[in-house]
């Protein structure tokens, strides 16, 4: 299969997207066409893979969209949220809740002078309600003010990475960066937020969302809408008007259904606990395994130990030990020995989770539940395993055993 | 020649079979004897005369395939592995050739085992664990782990760790097998006084020396008793 065109996405002034599926899996790209003078149409650049399989959309306070678990082809054929459509949501959301746009690329390299970023720099094209919907401060200078958006101006944010990179001695507010090929002006600094996943959220640079259509193009970008309500109580209200709003700006009719996405909160701590749940199934599974063969192992040390001591079986049941109480002393063996692995596991535990605790910033928790668990799993680890040996040693003939050399 | 005491045990045609394969060893072809209480007995024979099976079925780690076997008047044929494990507790001490000691315990926790099966309590267990061990002339080895004691006194700590459950019979599976010649006398002597003192000891062994301190002899060959005789060659009772 070759490159074909699969469709025309949006014809804007003299420029189109055009959707090329190269053929393998869903590795659609966009290009942007330019119709020239002699009005045929020209590739002129590849603008990237497709970064948003759809109107996405966040209403609520503080996280960014996650989605741990909607499988992409879903949303493949739905259409972007356009820049258009968004300003529109925005004016008919009005007063009801703080609208913000977002829309960004990554691995950017930022320059200033004769000093440049690494790159991976994540640029942000936003407006005025960005700061307050991820909860960044302004640390010096001013933020992104709707007339910066409303007249595209060349201003921007810099995260605190940004600044001390660039600017580590001198003044930023008032400085120039580039970012590809475009120069803009710094207005304001943002305060650190620290990282988060292991992530720097301090190094990013947002500009005005129409300036950031000026430097990459309207076409084939989807936008991100961030949609905050004034109170926890008004969320779902407000949610409900998002998806009311957001059907009216696409002009859909009750029965189309939704061609686009909303995450509340709510729903993303759901996904978010989905995707713990997982990773704890995971680790239960493996330590399911890890346990077995722990198991073995106890196993395999209780029979070497009953082999070697034989001789001494045999002289405790010559001196009236009964079958029950030599099963019972090579069971308590058994569990101690197991025991003894569960408490290291627990200092194991205590050490590795403060030393991550101090490495992530995180407070750590002693986890009760777990290393009760840790120690009644083990006792019946080595009840379990224990009893194969304890009861090999407990059937030994007397005889047999006291003559083993 | 004194009165017999008590009837401790006593066994009538006795066999033995064991399967080795596919080939069945008659290990004991129908012993009778009877033993009564405060006896010194030596069972003498050469290897593979049947004597260290008889000698596990006096002790109760083996039941007889035929036969008859009483222990002071209870029938061991028809025993549990329990009752059997409480008769050679309570009933019978053992005493084997190579000690069989706990090398880890000292010589009291050695000693207290037998009355740990017993489930005696612990402190009563400790001031009988010491008696035993006073009996023995160990007193001032109470504390001593077997590698710290001589072959003579591991044997006498093995001896207190027969008595102490205070058995109707002493079980000695070549107690001087593996002494030098001075200790075993030494060994003997021991042996001599707990008889004195009332003790009823069944020995094996293939050592003449050794046999002629008991007061009676029973001589076994290919799984039959060749002869059962009063030693008259031992010493005077004292």
């Amino acid at each position: 299969m070759g490159d074909h065109c699969v469709g025309v996405i949006v014809v804007e002034g003299e420029q189109a997207a055009v959707v090329v599926d190269h053929g393998e899996d869903r590795d659609w790209n966009f290009h942007r066409h330019r119709r020239d003078d002699s009005g045929e149409w020209s590739a002129v650049e590849d603008q990237g893979r497709i970064e948003y399989a759809g109107g996405e959309q966040s209403a609520g306070f503080k996280f960014p969209i996650v989605n741990f678990s909607d499988p992409r082809e879903r949303f493949g054929n739905r259409p972007d949220v356009r820049y258009r459509q968004a300003l529109r949501f925005k004016d008919l959301m009005g007063d009801a809740a703080r609208v913000s746009m977002i829309t960004s690329r990554g691995g950017r390299r930022v320059y200033h002078e004769q000093e440049h970023t690494n790159p991976n720099v994540r640029f942000v094209g936003t407006d005025e309600n960005y700061l307050t919907s991820y909860s960044y401060e302004v640390a010096a200078g001013r933020p992104i003010s709707s007339d910066d958006v409303d007249f595209a101006r060349s201003v921007c944010l810099i995260g605190e990475d940004i600044r001390k990179k660039l600017f580590s001695s001198k003044e930023a507010v008032g400085g120039t960066v580039r970012i590809d090929g475009n120069s803009l002006t710094v207005i304001g600094g943002l305060e650190s937020k620290g990282s988060s996943f292991g992530q720097s959220q301090d190094n990013i640079i947002g500009a005005p969302i129409s300036r950031w259509f000026n430097v990459y193009g309207r076409s084939g970008r989807s936008i991100s809408i961030n949609v905050q309500a004034s109170s926890a109580e008004e969320m779902e209200a407000v949610h409900e008007q998002t998806i009311g709003t957001m059907c009216l700006v696409r002009g859909l009719l009750p029965e189309d259904g939704n061609n686009f996405n909303t995450t509340t909160n709510d729903s993303v701590m759901k996904t978010f606990d989905q995707a713990l749940n997982t990773v704890v199934i995971g680790a239960f599974v493996i330590s399911a395994i890890a346990l077995l063969v722990a198991g073995v192992g106890v196993m395999n040390i209780m029979l070497v130990s009953v082999t070697e001591r034989t001789r001494e079986i045999g002289s405790r049941k010559s001196l009236g030990a009964r079958k029950k109480t030599i099963l019972s002393q090579f069971l308590l063996e058994a569990v101690t020995l197991s025991l003894f692995g569960g408490i290291a596991g627990i200092l194991f535990g205590i050490v590795g989770g403060n030393l991550a605790g101090q490495l992530l910033n995180a407070a750590v928790v002693f986890p009760v539940g777990w290393a009760t668990a840790d120690l009644v799993v083990c006792s019946g680890i080595g009840t379990t395993f224990g009893l194969y040996p304890a009861w090999e040693a407990s059937s030994l003939d007397p005889i047999e055993a006291l003559r083993y050399e | 020649m004194r009165d017999p005491g008590e009837l401790v045990i006593d066994i009538a045609d006795v066999t033995k079979l064991y399967r080795m394969g596919s080939e069945v060893v008659h290990a004991l072809r129908g012993v009778t004897m009877k033993i009564h209480r405060n006896a010194y007995l030596a069972v003498m024979g050469p290897s593979g005369s049947g004597k260290s099976t008889l000698m596990n079925m006096l002790g109760g780690l083996d039941t007889p395939t035929a036969g008859y076997y009483d222990f002071a008047g209870e029938d061991v044929a028809e025993m549990s592995d329990a009752e059997l494990a409480d008769i050679r507790n309570r009933e019978i001490g053992c005493v084997f050739q190579s000690f069989n000691l706990r090398p880890r315990s000292n010589a009291i926790h050695n000693v207290e085992l037998p009355l740990i099966y017993a489930g005696v309590r612990a402190n009563v267990r400790k001031e009988r664990a010491m008696e035993a061990l006073e009996n023995v002339g160990l007193g001032d080895r109470m504390h001593h782990r077997p590698n710290e004691l001589s072959g003579g006194q591991r044997q006498r700590v093995a001896i207190a760790r027969a008595l102490v459950n205070r058995p109707s019979i002493i079980l000695a599976d070549e107690p001087t097998g593996a002494l030098d010649t001075k200790t075993g006398v030494e060994i003997m002597e021991l042996f001599e006084d707990l008889y004195a003192k009332g003790n009823t000891i069944i020995m094996v062994t293939h050592e003449e020396d050794v046999a002629r301190h008991a007061r009676r002899i029973v001589r076994l060959r290919d799984g039959l008793i060749e002869a059962d005789e009063t030693n008259l060659d031992a010493p005077p009772r004292t």
